[in-house]
């Protein structure tokens, strides 16, 4: 008997092929964890991306072919002859006392089968590895627990193990020069990473001993193409992404707030491109029915983000989480101006007011104008 | 960012247009700026596509690399952008000067952003190290080129210097928009924000900005449209030509990429003259002519330095060198902090929200009180002031007290009276603070005329005293503990360095 949960996000999801999470759209969940619009789309694996086109507000981000092509290009460098190079790499950095490692390359391993089936093998794998013997696994299917709903990833990763311990490895296309990267880059590669290490750790049975906290980042050094490898410790990225995905609300719960026939289904033509024929207003409706939690943040991480900046036209939140934070948490812009404009504040905001006031009186002081 | 900034970002999204957050400039700009404008080739570290530099609104210099992958030509286009900068920055140096002297004036770089600041910064170090004899020889430009990109990017970090800016970073210091600060980041925007075109809101303006077909990124990265649907077809319209050995045709194929090329830096280059001509419109505050005076001692220094020997610039600082640098870094920032604030109304409106400074009118003056417990007696006044601003500096703190004309004076808090509603209500105030003054009087025992405020001058103190902070004693870079990994080992240029790969 289907799960019910699983028949209300199919039918949410409706015609479009279920788009899989990845250790990116997790840790875009994980930074807005009250978004119950995100939550739920992705939940139920609807393409955020087409709808987001389809309703007018196509997502302002993609990704360059020259970008692509040379990330794919380093991969294969570094992962050529059984990953020959990389196993060196790791050999100095980890300093391993092992000429030899095994290649053991899930891609080709796994096939299509259901998802389930495909973890349930890597786990078999996985845990009855030879502990003396050092092996490079690639493309792990691994599973995380999110909103009370287990989603699969199939990151682009390498753990390493060797004597029972694990370590993830990440290959990045991004340079290393003179021993520094560009933190937003490496920011997020450690908040990857630290999704797979809990993941992985799920999987072996919640033993963290068996993952380290120090994750193996290799990427190109300085303005070649040859590799290095950079250790990062990600044990506060860990502390971040378990207390974010604890506070994701529960699936189950939070389907319950909507009626059974909601879909974000684009009623695909039939035919090879399927393009969508749904009316775009009547998706925009079920869309909103949803509610969303909108921070310019959003602008870089959700392909919905135009059409939910449009919503929070004239929210504090809109214009950044420091004006939000300025006003007291106030929601809107106009209240906060009232507020300004001396209008008598709640009994909880009146020190916000009085802050309100002393700025509204500073401008006409200095600039001579009233607001 | 403070309070007043929110308040203006939330008039702004009401109002529909930028609000200044200033009312002076805090840049220095130059009558002659270059303006510098870099693409690079998604997915690379610092592989320039193209670049539109010059020093003239009407005359763009649009540099190309139709195969961006190839070493050689990377280094003909540094080559062609020395070409353009070197010059434009020898024409800053061409007197005669001594050692103890600084050129007239100084160049000024303007990028767009902040990336644009990261990729001069790269570039600088990609071709710094280069040798132009022996086996990698590049154009004799080229290292020099990477010497001065270096120094740009270096003083870039240096507290109200403005030998190089960002234009979306010089914009945010003196508007505030009715978007988020993550969206001040797109030029076109933000220009919207603060000028837009007749008939339309800011905000109707900037919406319409974000289309990147009428506005690409201002760069250094591409659009991943125009990447995907546009220059990948130059590109290999380009290497077809070249392979076919047909000149004509690749002739017209390298015109085809340029073109494309100059279509998404045609309008950032309009932007960025906009963004100048916006700035002029504000007056520049007075401490940034000392400001540009030392930027322009730190120009001539380099200049110096490249005649006397022209070594590169270190990879990475050694401690000694770096913990100079930082505490100079800070040091100034403070500095121009405290020199803002007495400038800028509106700088200074932000401490008294904070309540390090309090403004208001003098309610009562003990002009003639003194102090006699020393060797002699000096003038010592009490001066009260009815503040509205919430005051949260405590009795026996040290303040500086501004006077209408601009003159500061030192002063003691002596009493803080929290005022009643009453006072607020008839605009007199809701505290009073009793300072006493022990500066800006003379030498007598009565205070030199005007050396003290009288009853009803506006008046504004703050804990900001801007006071000489000596530098602390660094040890010689020989001397370096070996907690900090001892005595730095000399640069020597070596083959690896000058052949580094880059591509």
């Amino acid at each position: 008997m289907p799960d019910p949960v699983d028949a209300r996000l199919d039918r949410l999801r409706g015609r479009a092929n279920p788009r899989r999470h990845n250790a990116r759209t997790i840790s875009a969940l994980a930074t807005n964890p009250g978004c119950a619009r995100r939550a739920l789309m992705d939940a139920s694996g609807a393409d955020k991306n087409l709808i987001a086109e389809h309703t007018g507000y196509k997502a302002p981000f993609g990704q360059s072919n020259f970008a692509i092509i040379r990330g794919n290009a380093f991969e294969s460098q570094v992962k050529e002859n059984g990953a020959a190079p990389l196993l060196g790499l790791l050999r100095d950095h980890l300093r391993l006392p092992i000429e030899e490692a095994g290649y053991h390359d899930f891609n080709e391993a796994l096939g299509n089968d259901a998802n389930e089936v495909r973890y349930a093998r890597t786990r078999q794998v996985l845990t009855s590895a030879d502990k003396n013997q050092g092996t490079l696994f690639d493309h792990p299917l691994l599973r995380l627990k999110i909103a009370g709903r287990h989603a699969y990833l199939e990151p682009d990763l390498i753990a390493f193990q060797l004597h029972g311990q694990f370590h993830i490895v990440e290959i990045k296309s991004f340079s290393v020069i003179d021993g520094q990267a560009d933190p937003a880059k490496v920011a997020a590669a450690a908040i990857q990473s630290a999704v797979y290490v809990h993941a992985l750790r799920d999987l072996l049975g919640g033993d963290p001993e068996q993952v380290h906290h120090q994750t193996v980042l290799v990427a190109p050094e300085n303005f070649s193409s040859r590799p290095v490898v950079t250790g990062i410790d990600v044990r506060k990225q860990l502390t971040v992404i378990s207390r974010q995905l604890a506070r994701i609300g529960r699936i189950d719960e939070l389907l319950e707030k909507f009626p059974e026939d909601l879909t974000f289904d684009l009623d695909p033509a039939p035919g090879a491109d399927a393009a969508p024929r749904r009316d775009p207003d009547d998706l925009l409706s079920a869309v909103r029915q949803v509610e969303a939690s909108y921070a310019p943040e959003c602008l870089s991480t959700c392909e919905l983000c135009y059409l939910c900046r449009d919503e929070a036209r004239g929210t504090t939140a809109a214009l950044g989480k420091t004006v939000r934070d300025d006003f007291g948490g106030i929601e809107f812009v106009a209240s906060a101006l009232n507020l300004a404009r001396g209008s008598a504040p709640a009994p909880d905001r009146e020190e916000v007011a009085a802050q309100l006031r002393h700025g509204s009186a500073l401008r006409t002081e200095i600039l001579g104008e009233t607001l | 960012m403070t309070m007043l900034t929110s308040l203006a970002r939330a008039l702004a999204a009401e109002r529909g247009r930028a609000e200044l957050i200033r009312t002076v400039r805090h840049v220095h700009l130059s009558p002659r700026p270059l303006v510098f404008i870099p693409l690079e080739l998604a997915g690379e570290a610092n592989g320039p596509l193209a670049a539109l530099v010059g020093d003239d609104p009407e005359k763009p210099h649009l540099l190309t690399i139709s195969e961006p992958r190839n070493r050689t030509q990377r280094f003909a286009w540094a080559a062609d952008l020395a070409a353009i900068v070197l010059p434009y920055i020898d024409s800053f140096a061409d007197a005669d000067i001594g050692e103890d002297e600084a050129y007239q004036d100084a160049p000024q770089l303007l990028v767009p952003n902040p990336g644009g600041l990261g990729f001069t910064r790269l570039l600088g170090r990609s071709t710094r190290f280069r040798r132009t004899q022996g086996e990698y020889a590049v154009p004799e430009s080229v290292p020099l080129l990477g010497r001065w990109l270096t120094f740009f990017a270096e003083r870039s970090e240096v507290p109200a210097s403005s030998l190089i800016l960002s234009m979306t970073d010089a914009l945010t210091a003196h508007w505030a928009t009715g978007q988020s600060a993550m969206e001040d980041g797109h030029l076109a925007a933000l220009l919207a924000w603060i000028d837009p075109p007749a008939g339309m809101t800011g905000a109707e303006a900037a919406l319409a900005a974000e289309d990147p077909g009428k506005w690409p990124p201002a760069g250094p990265a591409t659009h991943p449209d125009f990447d995907n649907d546009v220059l990948e077809g130059r590109v290999r319209a380009v290497r077809s030509a070249a392979d076919a050995g047909d000149e004509g045709g690749l002739n017209r194929a390298q015109a085809g990429f340029a073109a494309a090329l100059r279509s998404q830096l045609e309008p950032t280059w309009s932007l960025m003259w906009q963004g100048v001509e916006l700035l002029r419109g504000l007056r520049e505050a007075d401490y940034l002519g000392k400001r540009w005076e030392r930027d322009r001692w730190s120009f001539s220094g380099h200049v110096r330095r490249l005649a006397d020997d022209g070594a590169p610039q270190a990879r990475r600082d050694n401690a000694v060198r770096a913990a100079q640098r930082l505490s100079s870094l800070e040091r100034d920032q403070q500095f121009i902090d405290v020199q803002a604030a007495f400038e800028d109304p509106l700088v200074m409106a932000e401490q008294r929200m904070s309540g390090e400074a309090f403004a208001g009118s003098a309610v009562e003056v003990l002009a003639d009180r003194t102090d006699d417990t020393g060797k002699r007696t000096v003038p010592r006044p009490w001066v009260t002031i009815a503040t509205a601003d919430g005051v949260l500096i405590e009795v026996g703190k040290k303040v500086k007290v501004v006077r209408a004309t601009g003159t500061r004076q030192d002063a003691i808090v002596r009493i803080v009276e929290p005022g009643d509603e009453a006072g607020a209500e008839r605009g007199v105030g809701t505290t009073a603070v009793t300072v006493e003054l022990t500066s800006g009087m003379g030498r007598k025992k009565t205070p030199e005329p005007g050396g003290v405020p009288a009853v009803g001058e506006f008046l504004i103190a703050t804990t900001l005293t801007g006071d000489f902070q000596p530098s602390p004693k660094w040890p010689e870079k020989e001397e370096t503990p070996w907690t900090h990994g001892g005595p730095p080992p000399e640069y020597v240029p070596n083959d690896e360095d000058a052949g580094e790969a880059w591509s």
